[in-house]
């Protein structure tokens, strides 16, 4: 569905994304994390033709996103960080101009999308909060029913009550088949939503994998009560001391850590995966990553 | 032309405004011509003979007593300077007002060509400039009409073509020039125009500024030239070949810039 070649952009002197390489699976939902000046929104924006790459390629549903950009729109849903719209139209003014561009009748489509997320048409826009002009961004995603869906912090500033109702509309296109590329840094919903995803971090592509292998990476959360910690273990990192309690992530094997603490008079032990926050922290502070 | 259709949407309320005021202005200053004009016999040689203020205004060429003379001198610069200002600051919000509202992102992921998408602006932009030419037309030659003065008809109808077409120039200029910006500056519109104006009256006080003709549209849509006969045509034309190469750079540049997120 997506194909990454190579993808360098640069801003002048700048750094943008570097060589990215990634695939998207049509029918995925694929995650796309990196804080904020990894390159995220400029990786998305060069999909969208609205950069010009400086090196390699990007296809998006098998067109050139350069070449073919009106051809690979038709087919998007898209959702900005920041939705932004001309602010002295009314809401349904701006559902009703985004289908137009796209040259289709999506009344039907507009309304159902409106009542799910309880948004008043009659509204101007200057009039709305962030999270109502989120809402608009998603009918405008949404109501054309896209094949690939590109979501770009797409639940910053919606109340949970929205946020639900989104991934529900999100999980419902999906059945459909849709694909879904999902920026965030709310590792959460990464967790929850996707099953493949990539890290990026200063523009490079740190890891990519599903999901499952990411946190399972080798990588696992060790926590000891009682006792005293060998003065050296080799793969562990970002020890924590609570009490008599300390914690680190431990990237090594088992057996080494069993032999590292035996005889160390532990009263707990627990090693448990880690959830995605610790992995991602781990890439960059300097584990795999560097 | 859905593009269209909404730009021309959004400037109906500056275009009604600029209309009504400077259309306004024109038929107050041709309404007061009658009273004007009859204490005017003894100040109109005075006025003529005012040496470069007279000629930066075009009263040395034009009888300021008469109606024509009156109209070129007084409507010419507020037509012209209230003109050039719509057209400048209606060009100017085109393209980097998309970006400096940062809703260029949210135009451009429609399946719709860049350059289509500021063609159609450039289209709105041409018709909103002619809407308030034919307006504020429409308020001086019906003022004419209301008072019972005689004018000139193909004079007055060629002056104000020249003001649209000046209209048009500037239009086209700013709109280049907002291609190449991240937000709109409207100090620059502003100051564009009030430049070229500017460029008009120092072409009529120094002869050594002559090649200046060519670059502000102020040299052809100047009301006491046309009324007293001097060619203008090749300045027009200059005019509007610079008015389209700026157009026409706008929308080359904006179909390969990045945009501005």
């Amino acid at each position: 569905m997506i194909q990454i070649e190579r993808l360098t952009k640069t801003y002048g002197k700048a750094r943008g994304v570097t060589e990215l390489t990634l695939r998207v699976p049509e029918g995925s939902c694929y995650g796309f994390i990196g804080p904020n000046g990894a390159g995220k929104s400029t990786t998305i924006r060069t999909l969208l033709g609205l950069l010009a790459p400086t090196a390699g390629s990007a296809r998006v549903l098998g067109l050139d996103c350069r070449r073919e950009r009106r051809a690979i729109l038709a087919q998007v849903g898209y959702m900005p960080s920041e939705a932004m719209f001309y602010p002295n139209m009314r809401v349904e003014e701006v559902i009703r101009f985004s289908a137009s561009l796209r040259k289709q009748d999506c009344r039907a489509e507009a309304d159902a999308l409106c009542q799910a997320l309880d948004l008043d048409g009659r509204k101007r826009i200057r009039e709305l909060s962030l999270g109502n002009r989120k809402k608009v961004s998603i009918v405008c995603a949404m109501q054309h029913r896209p094949r690939l869906y590109v979501l770009d912090e797409p639940t910053s500033g919606l109340d949970p009550l929205a946020q639900r109702t989104f991934w529900s509309l999100l999980e419902g296109r999906r059945q459909e088949g849709a694909t879904v590329f999902l920026s965030s840094h709310v590792l959460s919903e990464i967790q929850r939503q996707c099953s493949r995803a990539a890290i990026i971090r200063e523009g490079r592509l740190l890891r990519e994998g599903a999901v499952a292998e990411l946190t399972g990476a080798g990588t696992r959360r060790v926590t000891l009560r009682g006792g005293e910690l060998p003065s050296q273990l080799p793969g562990a990192a970002d020890l924590r001391r609570e009490g008599d309690t300390a914690s680190f992530l431990y990237s090594g094997s088992v057996d080494s850590l069993l032999e590292a603490l035996r005889g160390r008079h532990l009263a707990d032990l627990h090693i448990t995966e880690p959830d995605l926050e610790e992995i991602f922290l781990h890439y960059y502070e300097g584990g795999d990553g560097q | 032309m859905t593009i269209f259709w909404r730009e021309l949407r959004a400037g109906v309320k500056a275009l009604l405004l600029w209309s009504m005021v400077v259309g306004g202005l024109l038929a107050v200053c041709v309404a007061l011509y009658p009273s004007m004009a009859d204490s005017m016999g003894d100040v109109s040689a005075l006025f003529a003979d005012m040496g470069s203020f007279s000629a930066a205004f075009g009263m040395d060429t034009l009888a300021f007593g008469s109606l024509m003379g009156f109209y070129g001198v007084e409507c010419g610069n507020i037509l012209g300077l209230g003109g050039a200002f719509f057209a400048a600051l209606t060009g100017m919000g085109l393209l980097a007002g998309e970006e400096g509202g940062h809703t260029a992102e949210f135009l451009l992921t429609h399946p719709v060509g860049r350059v289509q998408a500021a063609a159609e602006k450039l289209g709105a932009m041409a018709v909103l400039v002619l809407a308030m030419q034919l307006i504020c037309f429409a308020w001086g030659a019906g003022t004419i009409l209301a008072i019972g003065e005689r004018a000139v008809w193909e004079d007055l109808i060629t002056y104000h073509a020249a003001a649209l077409l000046m209209g048009l120039e500037v239009g086209g200029i700013c709109f280049g020039l907002s291609a190449l910006l991240r937000r709109s500056s409207f100090g620059l519109a502003i100051g564009l125009a009030a430049l070229l104006y500017f460029m008009g009256l120092a072409v009529n006080l120094d002869v050594g500024l002559d090649w200046l003709r060519y670059v502000t549209p102020f040299s052809y849509a100047d009301a006491p030239r046309i009324f007293a006969g001097e060619p203008v045509g090749r300045f027009a034309l200059t005019g509007g070949v610079l008015g389209c190469a700026c157009a026409a750079f706008g929308l080359w540049w904006y179909g390969r810039k990045d945009i501005a997120a």
